[in-house]
C-alpha cells in the first residue's frame, strides 16, 4: 500500500514545491531536445520528461526499425540533440554511424542496460522439437539470421545484432529498467530538474510494475496446452520468458512476399505437429489465405501483435503501455477456450 | 515418386482445392483462349482485366468483402466494356480491339478512382484477385458455375464461331445472329477470366489463358484439336505449377504461368506445325533444291 501512496505524496510535495519555488522559473523552462531510436522509447521518454522534454523519434510509430535508412534531416535532429536514447543489444545497428556523421556529442543513454539479455539461439529451439522428417531448413534460416548475418548488410528483414535478442520491451519488468535508465540519462542532462523528473519516473515505473503484475495474473493461470502460439515475429522472446507463452516461429513465413504452397504447407505442418493454438502471422496480401489455414488445422487466427514500434497516434497501441495491454488482450482472446 | 506427386494433394486440402480450381479452368481457357488467338484478340485478357476494377470497387463498397458480390461486380464492368467494344465496332468501321482498349482505359480510370475515393487502406485488388492457394468452398462454386455456363454457351456457338474466326466476314453473312454469337463468345471470355481472376490474380490469370492456346498453335492447325491441346496443356501447367509451388516454395500463380511459359517455349522450338525446327528443316530442304 505505502508503495501506491508514496508517488502520490511526493507529487503532492512537488507541486507544492513547484508552486512556492518556480513561480519566477516556470517561464524560462526550455524542453531539451531528447531524440529517441524508435517509437516505444519516445513514449517512455516523453511519460518521464513530460513537458521537460521535446521527443524526437528516428523510426516513428507503425515504421520499421530494421529496415531504417536515415536521412540527411535524422542527422540534423541528432545534431541537435542534448540527450539520445536508444535501446543497444544490437537493435539499432545503423546508429553508431549515424551519431558520428551527424556530430553529436551530448549524453547517449542505453535504455537496456542492465536487462538480462536472451540469446536468440535460446527461445525456440529448446522449445520446438526436433523433426526430423521434414524440412527444418526453414528454422535454421531463422536462426541463422540472428547468429552469421554481417551487420552491415543485413537490412533485409532481421536485425543488427549477434546473437542477443534486442526486443528486451516485451517484458515489463525490462520496461522498469528502461524507465530507470532515461530517467537517469535526463537527470544527467538537467540536474536542476531532478526531483521533477525522479517523481515523473517513479510514477511511470510503478504503473509498469502494476501493468506487469495485472498482466501476470492474466496469463498465468491458463493450462499450459492453451499457451502454444505462433509469431511471424521473432520479437516475443522475452515476452514468452516472462509471462510463460510459447511462441514458435512461422518458419520461412515471410509478410512480405507472395506465399507458396510449400510455405502453406509447412506452416500447417507445424500447427498440427505443435499441437498450436493461435496463429499470429500477418500477410496482408490475402487474408483468405489465413482462413484456409484455420479451416484447415482448426487454429484460431490473432490480431495484430506489436513488436516493434507504436501504433500511429490515437490508436489502440500508441503507448508503450498500451500497446503491451493491446497485445496481452489479442493473445488471450485468440486463445481463450 | 508417388510422394512426389500424390503426397501434397493427399495431406492438404488447400491443394486439392487448388488443384480442382485450376483444371476447371484449364478445361475452359483451352477453347475460350485458341478463339481468342484465331480472332487476333490475344491481347484482349489483358484489356478485362484492367475493366473489372469499377465493379469490384462498387461491389466492395456496397456488401464489403463478398467474394460473390465482388465477382458479381467485376463480371458487370467486364462484361459492360466488352459489349460496348463489340457494340460500337460493329456500327462503326473502328477495329474491336481499338474500341476495346478506349472502354478498357475509361474504366480503369473510373475503378482507380473509386478505390481511392472511398480510400480503404485494404488492398481491394489483392484481396479480389488473390492466390490460388486461398480458394475456399464459395470460389470453387463459382468457378465450377462459370466453367459450366462457358462450356454450355461455346457448344451453342461454336459452328458459327469456327466459321467467323477463319473468315470475319462469315459472321457478317450471318447477320443479326452472327452477331449475337460474336456478342455471346464475349460474354463467355469474360466469364473465364472473373473465374481466373478470382483464383489465379489479374495478371497470372492472362497467362494461364494465353500461354497454352498460343502454344497448342504450334502443335496443330486444327481448332478442336489445337482447343483440347491447350486444354490439356493448361491443367498440366496447373497441376506441375502447384507442385513446383509446394516442392520449391515458389510463389503459386508465377509457377503456374511459368510451367505455361515452359510449355510455349517447347512447342515454338520443336512443335510440328510452323516451329522453328519446321522452319529451319524446310529452310535446309530449300537450299538443299
Amino acid at each position: 500500500m505505502p508503495k501506491h501512496i508514496r508517488p502520490l505524496l511526493s507529487i503532492a510535495t512537488l507541486s507544492t514545491l513547484l508552486l512556492v519555488v518556480t513561480p519566477s522559473h516556470a517561464t524560462e523552462i526550455k524542453p531539451i531536445n531528447v531524440v529517441t531510436s524508435f517509437s516505444i522509447l519516445a513514449n517512455m521518454t516523453e511519460e518521464i520528461g513530460g513537458p521537460l522534454v521535446s521527443v524526437t523519434s528516428l523510426v516513428g510509430p507503425n515504421s520499421d526499425a530494421h529496415v531504417f535508412n536515415p536521412s540527411p534531416a535524422h542527422a540534423r535532429a541528432l545534431a541537435n540533440a542534448d540527450v539520445v536514447v536508444i535501446n543497444g543489444l544490437g537493435f539499432e545497428g545503423w546508429i553508431d554511424r549515424l551519431i558520428k556523421s551527424s556530430g553529436f556529442n551530448g549524453e547517449l543513454a542505453v535504455a537496456s542496460n542492465g536487462v538480462q539479455p536472451l540469446d536468440f539461439a535460446d527461445e525456440h529451439e529448446s522449445k520446438v522439437p526436433e523433426k526430423p522428417d521434414h524440412d527444418d531448413h526453414g528454422h535454421k534460416d531463422k536462426h541463422d539470421h540472428g547468429h552469421k548475418e554481417a551487420p552491415t548488410e543485413s537490412h533485409a528483414d532481421k536485425h543488427d545484432h549477434d546473437d542477443v535478442d534486442p526486443h528486451a520491451w516485451q517484458d515489463l519488468r525490462n520496461g522498469q529498467i528502461y524507465a530507470a535508465n532515461i530517467r537517469d540519462a535526463l537527470i544527467a542532462a538537467m540536474p536542476a530538474h531532478r526531483d521533477q523528473i525522479t517523481t515523473r519516473a517513479q510514477q511511470y515505473i510503478e504503473e509498469i510494475r502494476v501493468l506487469d503484475q495485472i498482466t501476470r495474473e492474466r496469463l498465468e493461470p491458463l493450462a499450459p496446452p492453451l499457451k502454444r502460439i505462433i509469431t511471424s515475429h521473432d520479437a516475443f522472446g522475452y515476452f514468452a520468458r516472462a509471462y510463460d507463452i510459447e511462441f514458435f516461429a512461422a518458419q520461412g513465413w515471410s509478410t512480405d512476399r507472395e506465399v507458396s504452397a510449400g510455405d502453406m504447407a509447412t506452416l500447417i505442418r507445424e500447427i498440427r505437429q505443435d499441437d498450436v493454438r493461435a496463429l499470429f502471422v500477418e500477410n496482408m496480401s490475402d487474408p483468405r489465405l489465413m482462413e484456409r489455414i484455420a479451416e484447415e488445422t482448426g487454429v484460431r487466427i490473432g490480431g495484430k501483435l506489436y513488436s516493434d514500434a507504436l501504433s500511429a497516434p490515437g490508436t489502440q497501441a500508441d503507448t508503450y503501455l498500451k500497446m503491451f495491454n493491446s497485445n496481452v488482450n489479442t493473445i488471450l482472446q485468440a486463445i481463450e477456450p | 515418386m508417388v510422394d512426389f506427386f500424390w503426397a501434397p494433394f493427399a495431406d492438404f486440402a488447400f491443394m486439392q482445392r487448388a488443384l480442382v480450381a485450376s483444371l476447371a479452368l484449364g478445361l475452359i481457357s483451352g477453347p475460350v483462349g485458341v478463339l481468342l488467338v484465331m480472332r487476333r484478340m490475344s491481347l484482349a485478357g489483358d484489356a478485362i482485366s484492367h475493366a473489372v476494377l469499377p465493379g469490384a470497387a462498387v461491389g466492395y463498397m456496397i456488401a464489403g468483402m463478398s467474394l460473390p458480390v465482388l465477382g458479381l461486380g467485376a463480371f458487370i464492368t467486364a462484361l459492360l466494356v466488352a459489349l460496348l467494344a463489340s457494340g460500337v465496332s460493329n456500327v462503326t468501321s473502328q477495329r474491336e480491339d481499338a474500341s476495346l482498349a478506349a472502354f478498357y482505359l475509361m474504366a480503369l480510370a473510373i475503378g482507380v478512382t473509386l478505390v481511392s475515393m472511398h480510400g480503404s487502406n485494404i488492398d481491394l485488388m489483392h484481396l479480389l484477385f488473390g492466390s490460388i492457394l486461398a480458394v475456399d468452398e464459395t470460389a470453387l462454386i463459382l468457378i465450377a458455375g462459370a466453367t459450366t455456363v462457358t462450356l454450355i454457351l461455346l457448344a451453342m456457338i461454336w459452328r458459327v464461331l469456327l466459321g467467323s474466326s477463319f473468315d470475319p466476314l462469315f459472321l457478317a453473312q450471318y447477320g443479326r445472329s452472327g452477331r449475337v454469337a460474336n456478342q455471346l463468345f464475349m460474354l463467355t471470355v469474360v466469364l473465364t477470366f472473373v473465374a481466373c481472376f478470382q483464383t489465379l490474380g489479374t495478371l497470372m490469370a492472362v497467362g494461364l489463358l494465353m500461354l497454352p492456346a498460343i502454344a497448342a498453335k504450334f502443335w496443330s492447325r486444327d481448332i478442336p484439336i489445337a482447343c483440347l491441346l491447350a486444354s490439356g496443356f493448361a491443367m498440366l501447367s496447373g497441376t506441375i505449377g502447384l507442385l513446383l509451388s509446394y516442392h520449391a516454395s515458389l510463389p503459386s500463380g508465377p509457377a503456374i504461368v511459368l510451367t505455361a511459359g515452359v510449355i510455349y517455349l517447347t512447342s515454338l522450338f520443336v512443335g510440328t506445325h510452323d516451329s522453328l525446327l519446321i522452319h529451319t528443316i524446310r529452310s535446309t530442304r530449300h537450299r538443299e533444291s
